[in-house]
């Protein structure tokens, strides 16, 4: 499922890198929209626990899903560094609060390693992850946008 | 042909079509012997066929082709209307408006079959009228040749007709076999946007009067729109030019049409054509008058202020994409929110004239904001008028008789409720007619008429639009009810018995209820009402019944005038901003903790002596508690939904504020107790409470 993700399939991809917690994430630079300063964000009440809340993007309101908490990753206080990452799929917009947005890295096809056998995190987590790229001896791990949004509805 | 940007006009217009036709037929249906309406329903159907035919749907055009000849026989009087025949029309129109909507979706007309449709029509067609048509046309067709010929008219060739030789021959030929040449000349309306697909039509309607010999410009340039406003065709018909005027006439977008004999006198015809060039001035004034006086007279005559309408409407109005409305209401709505912005920055700062300025301001955008909403109205008719036809059908099918009355169907709602507001209204209507109104003979046991009244009325009510739906039937029984909640365990026993009537009534609108003793494919499938209560909730509306043992029920919608920009009270809970739509507040009270009392174990408030329940929001929403609130003041804001009440204890009154909704996005859509979000003055994002899910 992961597989067929567009990431996959051109030979280089571009990647926007970001820090939760100490390791590297990456999301497909198409699907990345802009990339935010922390603004205040409105808890939603009811919403799913992932879903830090909404954020006011010119005019518009946006949900924004706290990767860490999304990934099962232990909470980190927001920093100067922190920001939002606003991703487009499929027609939903959402940000994503991630610790720190490092560069945009390109990435060849041959140094992405989709096996899943060196997934980090739990195993219901796994299924977030796309893929890892290898680049200059560090690991940047690729995410699946789509299965984050969850609009595939497991909630 | 290049088709694709006709696609749309096509689409609406064929709609547009088939309403009439809709509705045309239904007049029929009750007054059989109206000529008028009949003519009206021919000429719609005739229209829609050469516009399907231009476009390339074959099919479409058969089937509409095939009912055309019907309602011509029915016209000519050589069928008599009856109502199986209205049936079958009226199963072509569904058939044809699913063939359009099959073709707006892409998937094209082939998805529906209409063979057994076109051979049923063919059979009725054939089947009754043969006889009498032979009998009728046998009358007719041999004193139709001879009118035109009493009626001497000298040719009157159009400006570079020139017929050939070969034409020539052509011509004779006809004449010999009893046939009349005519130039028939065609103006087409200035307003005209498809002219190529209307000299289509023309062509078509000739083609079946008579053989076309040749047209001026040639055909091909017509197809192309090679032409002017007007165009000429050469045609040997055994109809006479009255025939020939009238079919063309009822086409679209025809402003005038004229045909006139063509006199062969073998030695002159060369000369004539070759003094065209000022033929204008010498054209023999006698038979032009007369004709183009009965051409234009004859539209109008048969009610038909069609394209007078059209070239009416067409000067004034622009058909716009919804979506640059919505685009336009949002730019509108941010506009709203950064001028509350502004007027907060100019209050914080004292600035006298930054705050002048700003009233000036806000006049405008008040106007802009109301100018914009109004342009987004669309009269409830766009929904109503397809419930006659509906109610029709469902009447018969239950063996009723019914009567529905349509009241204030020009009452105005926003475009997005109306989108919505369809399904909901339908279903209300086949409950009433389901279960509301009685079969004629209990109707009549009950000493009433056997005819049932349903009524579908819409009216505004301060800043709601209400719409009713009515009916004199049997009422609904609270007992009834009762029993099938508590049955269906909804309620306990004593619960049902202790709640009054009208309440029980009210949990029809329950998940999970359907009363209808047998099931119905009409309605009773339990998954009515509660659906309806929340789709209207959905729009921010309310719903909710009265009823009368055996005098009837009414159900009766609330509706918003507009979803996009409202009137809110915001409140503060902890360090939490939230919107209150103002709709729905009743008042706000400042209360102390010791005026709040608990009725098995709610808390409760009495407020001029009536009880009220409460709703702390700091619970409700669960907002983390932050600072706890010691404060003796409490304040209670009292909303209600329908006649019920609750109050909602706030920490703090901010004020009231004009919001603009937002919608909270697919991926969070479905949040109970939120209707939404806006943006507030200074850019925070605030939740909008819905009301209704605090009862």
């Amino acid at each position: 499922m992961a597989k067929d993700d567009k990431v996959m399939t051109d030979d280089d991809v571009q990647v926007v890198a970001f820090k939760l917690r100490n390791e590297e994430y990456g999301f497909s630079i198409l699907n990345v929209q802009e990339i935010k300063g922390l603004t205040d964000i409105t808890r939603v009440p009811f919403a799913p626990d992932f879903i830090k809340g909404v954020i006011n993007l010119r005019g518009s309101v946006l949900p924004v899903i706290d990767l860490k908490k999304r990934l099962g990753l232990e909470d980190t206080p927001y920093t100067a560094n922190t920001r939002i990452v606003i991703v487009q799929y499929d027609e939903v917009s959402v940000g994503m609060l991630v610790d720190a947005v490092t560069e945009v890295r390109t990435i060849s096809a041959a140094d992405i390693d989709t096996t899943r056998a060196i997934t980090s995190g739990t195993d219901s987590s796994s299924k977030f992850i796309s893929g890892i790229g290898k680049v200059d001896g560090r690991l940047i791990i690729q995410l699946n946008i789509s299965e984050i949004i969850g609009l595939s509805g497991e909630e | 042909m290049e088709t694709n940007q006709y696609m749309e006009m096509f689409l609406d217009e064929s709609r547009e079509h088939l309403q009439s036709l809709n509705d045309g037929l239904l007049s029929l249906e009750n007054d059989p012997e109206d000529l008028s309406v009949l003519n009206e329903i021919f000429r719609n159907a005739h229209t829609l066929k050469g516009m399907s035919a231009t476009m390339g749907y074959t099919k479409t055009a058969e089937l509409t082709h095939d009912m055309e000849n019907l309602l011509d026989m029915l016209r000519k009087e050589q069928l008599k209307v009856s109502e199986e025949i209205i049936d079958v029309i009226f199963k072509c129109v569904d058939a044809l408006q699913e063939m359009v909507d099959n073709i707006a979706n892409g998937d094209g007309e082939d998805a529906v079959d209409v063979s057994e449709l076109v051979r049923m029509v063919n059979a009725i067609a054939k089947g009754e009228s043969v006889a009498q048509a032979e009998a009728e046309t046998g009358v007719k067709l041999p004193g139709t040749p001879a009118e035109p010929a009493a009626e001497p008219a000298k040719s009157q060739m159009p400006e570079g007709c020139e017929l050939n030789d070969t034409d020539m021959l052509v011509i004779r030929e006809a004449k010999n076999s009893g046939l009349i040449p005519f130039w028939v000349h065609v103006e087409i309306a200035d307003t005209c946007l498809l002219k190529s697909a209307r000299s289509y039509m023309v062509m078509n309607v000739l083609d079946e009067l008579g053989d076309v010999i040749k047209s001026v410009p040639p055909a091909q340039d017509l197809e192309q729109e090679k032409f002017d406003h007007s165009f000429d065709v050469c045609l040997v018909t055994d109809a006479d030019a009255h025939k020939i005027e009238e079919g063309v006439a009822a086409i679209s977008e025809i402003s005038a049409v004229k045909a006139t004999e063509i006199v062969l006198d073998a030695p002159k015809k060369a000369e004539e054509p070759k003094a065209a060039p000022a033929a204008k001035a010498s054209t023999p004034a006698p038979k032009a008058a007369p004709a183009s006086k009965a051409a234009d007279k004859h539209p109008a005559a048969n009610g038909n202020g069609k394209h007078d309408k059209k070239v009416h409407v067409g000067g004034q109005s622009v058909r716009v994409d919804i979506e640059k409305l919505d685009t336009l209401m949002n730019l509108v709505g941010e506009l709203v929110t950064n001028k509350v912005r502004l007027e907060q920055i100019g209050m914080t700062h004292r600035l006298t004239e930054l705050t002048e300025t700003l009233e000036q301001m806000d006049r405008v955008t008040t106007d802009l904001q109301s100018v914009v909403m109004k342009v987004r109205m669309v009269p409830v008719s766009q929904v109503f008028n397809r419930f006659p036809r509906m109610v029709r059908d469902l009447a018969k099918e239950l063996n009723k008789d019914i009567n529905l009355t349509i009241e204030g169907e020009d009452t105005e709602l926003d475009r997005t409720v109306i989108d919505e507001i369809g399904d909901p209204l339908m279903h209300l209507l086949r409950n009433s007619l389901d279960h509301g109104v009685e079969h004629p003979d209990d109707r009549e046991a009950k000493g009433k008429p056997r005819t049932g009244e349903v009524g579908l009325i819409a009216r505004h009510e301060g800043n709601n639009v209400v719409i009713m739906v009515t009916d004199d039937g049997a009422g609904i029984n609270a007992d009834k009810i009762r029993n099938k909640a508590v049955e269906k365990g909804m309620i306990s026993r004593e619960e049902a018995d202790a709640l009054p009537d009208a309440d029980a009534v009210r949990l029809i609108f329950l998940p999970g209820f359907s009363t209808a003793e047998t099931i119905t494919d009409v309605s009773g499938r339990g998954v009515g009402m509660d659906v309806v209560r929340s789709k209207i909730e959905s729009l921010g509306g309310h719903v909710d019944v009265e009823t009368k043992i055996d005098e009837g029920s009414v159900f009766k919608i609330k509706l918003p005038l507009t979803l996009a920009i409202i009137q809110a009270m915001l409140v503060k809970v902890q360090d939490e901003m939230y919107a209150i739509p103002l709709g729905s507040i009743d008042s706000t009270i400042n209360i102390t903790p010791n005026d709040i009392k608990t009725v098995q174990n709610k808390e409760v408030i009495v407020l001029r002596g009536q009880i009220i329940p409460i709703a702390r929001l700091n619970e409700v929403l669960s907002v983390p508690q932050g600072k706890s609130n010691e404060e003796d003041d409490i304040f209670v804001v009292v909303v209600h939904v329908g006649d019920h009440k609750i109050g909602i204890v706030v920490d703090n009154l901010i004020g009231q504020q004009e919001i603009v909704i937002k919608t909270l996005g697919k991926l969070l859509s479905g949040l109970k107790m939120l209707a939404g979000a806006t943006v507030l003055g200074d850019g925070h994002v605030a939740m909008i409470l819905d009301v209704s899910a605090l009862m």
